[in-house]
């Protein structure tokens, strides 16, 4: 797991985003262990107060569960991956969004954009293979 | 053990040396539980506010409580000081100086001292003259993280010293922070790579505090890391 420490994000928030993208991603799955605070904390080389803070916020946020003696648990309740995969992928759209707006594009042309993009990847993918 | 809520309560504290006002009303509450950067330029006062809570030097004016209570030397017990200046016997081996300490600390857990000598890289048998000034460092810093100490005080520990050492030391406190029961104070005029182990940090200038509060929401309300912020208060 990278953390950028030098940017304004609070650690904790880069700590949840990391977790919400190895879940959308199907790297951790429902019922998968999440590592020990401790341990994470050693890794990271953060203090285990803002990890404690990670987790306490991921159990709110209905991502992880904690079972006493156990540890804590990435949670089987349904639509877990579902939603945050959603989520992901909503702010990965607001964002590109916002910088063809910035460009001044329309919805037309950026998608026109996008088309290209897939077809240029599909393609060179093919040629790989 | 006491149960008061806060490890550290400082009330206008004041300290003048002849010529210079070395600290000229500086409060701050520590809550237990936390680890703290004291941060500053070289001769904003850190050390100073460092010795006048470890019982070192006498403070002109203003109100220390510790664990709750006056300074006392029973309030001296419970504080783990590395002060910036090194204090070890060089003619001593490693082991010798972890002994040395033991015998001085009613919280000293000689299991932690060893599982710390191998997480530092250091050999026993090795003479504390032939160590470099970052194996020394790390030294010192095992002698503070192997006792149960409630409060925590490191002058300076990542100051002068290669960066392997210094991850060493930000990955030792890490490690051997006791939670609920313990808080941990750090003094550095180089915030660098280590702003990740400070829940709070309390900036000081010339003797003032300039800056203090909670790192994440600092980062949060002022839009940039505690490095940066750091850079922009001390130009």
């Amino acid at each position: 797991m990278d953390i950028d420490f030098s940017t304004s994000i609070p650690i904790y928030l880069q700590i949840i985003s990391e977790f919400k993208r190895q879940i959308a991603i199907g790297q951790l799955k429902p019922g998968d262990r999440m590592p020990s605070q401790r341990d994470l904390a050693a890794e990271l080389k953060v203090n285990a107060n803002t990890v404690q803070r990670a987790y306490r916020e991921m159990e709110l946020l209905g991502l992880v569960e904690t079972l006493r003696g156990q540890g804590t648990f990435v949670c089987r309740g349904e639509g877990v991956v579902e939603e945050t995969r959603r989520e992901l992928l909503d702010s990965l759209v607001a964002e590109f969004v916002a910088a063809m707006r910035s460009l001044g594009l329309g919805g037309q042309e950026a998608l026109e954009l996008v088309r290209k993009g897939f077809a240029e990847t599909a393609a060179g993918k093919g040629v790989e293979s | 053990m006491t149960t008061a809520e806060h490890a550290l309560v400082v009330r206008d504290l004041r300290k003048r040396y002849s010529q210079v006002e070395a600290l000229k009303g500086i409060s701050m509450t520590l809550p237990r539980g936390e680890i703290w950067g004291l941060l500053g330029p070289n001769g904003s006062g850190k050390s100073t506010f460092l010795k006048c809570v470890a019982g070192l030097v006498k403070p002109d004016g203003g109100e220390i409580q510790i664990l709750g209570e006056t300074p006392s030397r029973r309030t001296k017990a419970q504080i783990a000081f590395v002060p910036e200046v090194e204090s070890l016997y060089r003619w001593m081996t490693v082991g010798q100086v972890l002994d040395f300490t033991a015998a001085f600390f009613d919280d000293w857990q000689p299991e932690t001292a060893l599982e710390l000598l191998e997480f530092m890289h250091l050999d026993g048998k090795s003479r504390v003259s032939s160590l470099s000034k970052g194996m020394r460092t790390r030294l010192r810093l095992i002698l503070a993280l192997a006792r149960r100490a409630p409060l925590v005080l490191l002058d300076e520990p990542f100051s002068g010293i290669d960066p392997s050492s210094r991850d060493r030391i930000v990955e030792g406190i890490i490690r051997e922070f006791k939670g609920e029961e313990q808080t941990v104070l750090i003094s550095t005029h180089a915030v660098g790579d280590t702003e990740q182990l400070f829940d709070s940090v309390v900036f000081l200038a010339e003797g003032r505090v300039a800056l203090q509060g909670s790192a994440e929401e600092l980062r949060r309300s002022r839009g940039r890391s505690i490095n940066d912020l750091f850079k922009e208060v001390f130009p």
